[in-house]
């Protein structure tokens, strides 16, 4: 249809920018790939108390270290506890820590990338020396620190965890508000005499969200790795609460009598992250026009 | 000298921006706007002329600080604004607006239409809820839009439509003085009359006041009553419009005039020559145009001359008016 301005309009005449992004989307077969592990994975947190067969806190040790059998899916660990069962409530702890500590970091990220970049000179200045200085800790030796400190626990983890990868999404967010903010529609508000806050939030910060979203998509994955790591170093979940990096830190010592029980969580690992980072890409390259015509 | 009626005075407004040079920390000053002076009374509309990158569109935003100034002072009503605090001059904002040049940037695209024109009104505290989209629908009405566009996002209009709604937006605090910074040159021919038309008869309606930024002499002369020539960061020449095309005085604005396309062959002239297609940055005191002007002569090089009034309001910056 050919664009006129005599007083004709198309209202349909150019698709909404959701319709086109979810049209890049779904080619990214990967990425759907990813979006529905990703689905699965939320209804088995969700319903685990439902799907799981045994209590997974219930030892019987006349079954300890069973294989997979019909009985119990995944096979039974050390105390005979049934590792499926163990397992669906593990999810719950993957998700909720890597959701949490993600919500924690975008926060503080885009208030931090926000005032830098919407503000600039000194401020600016100040805040992005404190991200590099930030950035120098190796992240992980941080957390583990902060842990031994304060003692494990789920909550701590996901503020740690939290508050120690916010300055990736800070950074982004800084320079997305630097060029936004030189935008004319910006310079409109601030001509109409808007007020900073208001810009920053209903004229900047909309339009610089959905790199953030991608970015923060990636960052769950590394969240629950992290958790994982913790769990397994013994720093994370504590048993007899079931994570998945704890049944593979308790399942190493019968590595070699019993593989499923550091096989199968491994696996879980590898599954839910692989799919958030494959979903995070999908997400990315169909939001960024340059990158649409590759796949 | 608020007791005149002119409605803004720009009193020698520089804009600079510096780059740093490699491996010093010299700075090297890059002269955008170098002391530029003009005033315009209320109801007039004063058109600023110049080629691309001569610092037009700094100084329409130097004005209405959206980007802060160098230096210089700038009076609107009498009222130094260049001094005003953050917030004192936040409160003055209504009564001076921008519309900008391109139609596609300057309209938030999360935002629908009712939010963008309206927001002004919401942020002034003078109409919120129904009475806001009422507002609204009035001034979409006012700039030949329907009021059913209010629920529509800027995506949905084509660049004329747009335009509307910024120039929608610009009048929706009933401001006095408008700065508008070539507000037709992305549009297409056909619909930058309509944009023009709309344009004077806001101004007729409104009573309004225009500082007209354009690079285009045609659309210029169509809409302004006086016209203020820049080069290179300067004001050159600066006549009532009939005067300037009708006596150009500067070598410069004889150019401009002289390369404005004509439909009859038969008064095609010969091109008058311009000895340099890219001057080099000015080292200090001479005329800036000296190294592409023909007349150019010794005192050029070591003078810079200043904007004398010629008679009749007529300025020119210029040793040898011609």
């Amino acid at each position: 249809m050919v664009k006129d301005d005599c007083g004709l309009r198309y209202p349909q005449m150019m698709e909404s920018q959701l319709k086109v992004f979810w049209r890049y989307f779904k080619r990214n077969r990967l990425a759907i790939f990813g979006l529905i592990v990703i689905a699965v994975l939320f209804l088995i947190a969700g319903l685990a108390a439902f799907l799981a067969p045994y209590d997974p806190g219930q030892t019987n040790v006349a079954l300890k270290l069973n294989r997979p059998s019909p009985h119990h899916y995944l096979g039974t660990d050390q105390l005979g506890r049934d590792v499926f069962s163990r397992m669906l409530y593990g999810s719950r702890i993957s998700l909720s820590v890597g959701f949490v500590a993600v919500a924690i970091s975008i926060f503080i990220g885009i208030l931090v990338g926000a005032v830098a970049g919407y503000y600039g000179g000194w401020t600016d200045n100040i805040l992005m020396r404190f991200v590099d200085t930030m950035l120098c800790f190796p992240t992980f030796f941080l957390i583990l620190t902060v842990v031994a400190l304060l003692g494990p626990g789920i909550f701590k983890i996901m503020v740690v965890i939290g508050i120690t990868s916010w300055m990736g999404t800070s950074r982004f967010v800084r320079a997305e508000f630097l060029s936004l903010r030189e935008r004319d529609f910006t310079q409109a508000a601030k001509a109409l005499g808007v007020k900073d806050l208001r810009i920053i939030f209903r004229h900047i910060l909309p339009n610089a969200l959905a790199p953030v979203f991608v970015t923060a998509t990636l960052d769950v994955a590394t969240a629950i790795l992290v958790e994982a790591g913790l769990s397994f170093l013994g720093f994370g979940v504590q048993p007899p609460a079931p994570s998945w990096g704890n049944i593979l830190t308790e399942g190493r010592t019968y590595i070699f009598d019993a593989w499923w029980l550091t096989v199968f969580p491994g696996l879980a690992i590898l599954m839910t992250v692989l799919s958030f980072n494959l979903l995070g890409e999908g997400l990315r390259d169909a939001i960024d026009p340059r990158l649409r015509g590759r796949r | 000298m608020s007791q005149n009626n002119f409605l803004l005075e720009v009193q020698d407004l520089k804009k600079y921006y510096y780059k740093e040079g490699f491996l010093t920390s010299d700075k090297i000053p890059i002269r955008a706007v170098n002391g530029i002076s003009f005033s315009i009374r209320k109801g007039e509309t004063l058109g600023l002329v110049g080629e691309s990158g001569c610092g037009k569109t700094t100084a329409g935003k130097s004005i209405l600080r959206l980007i802060e100034p160098t230096s210089g002072q700038v009076f609107f009503k009498g009222q130094d604004i260049v001094r005003l605090d953050r917030e004192g001059m936040r409160k003055l904002r209504p009564h001076m607006q921008f519309i900008f040049q391109d139609p596609y940037e300057s309209l938030n695209p999360r935002m629908k239409v009712e939010e963008i024109v309206g927001e002004g009104l919401e942020v002034h505290r003078v109409a919120r809820g129904k009475e806001k989209l009422r507002r609204v629908s009035e001034l979409l009405e006012k700039v030949g839009l329907h009021p059913q566009d209010a629920q529509r996002y800027p995506h949905e209009f084509s660049g004329g439509q747009r335009q509307r709604i910024g120039i929608a937006r610009a009048i929706s605090l009933n401001p006095e003085l408008i700065v508008a910074d070539e507000p037709v040159s992305a549009l297409d021919v056909s619909i930058q009359a309509q944009i023009l038309n709309l344009l004077m008869d806001l101004r007729d309606q409104l009573g309004l006041t225009y500082l007209f930024i354009s690079h285009d002499l045609r659309v210029v002369k169509y809409v302004s009553d006086r016209i203020a020539v820049m080069y290179m960061g300067k004001i050159v020449e600066m006549a009532h419009s009939e005067d300037l095309f009708k006596r150009p005085l500067h070598h410069y604005t004889q150019v401009l005039l002289k390369a404005i396309p004509k439909l009859d062959l038969s008064q095609i002239r010969e091109r008058p020559l311009l000895k340099e297609e890219h001057p080099s940055p000015p080292s200090g005191h001479e005329c800036l145009f000296q190294a592409r002007c023909p007349h150019s002569r010794e005192k050029c090089q070591t003078e810079e001359p200043v904007l004398l009034d010629e008679g009749e309001d007529h300025f020119v910056a210029c040793h040898f008016v011609s």
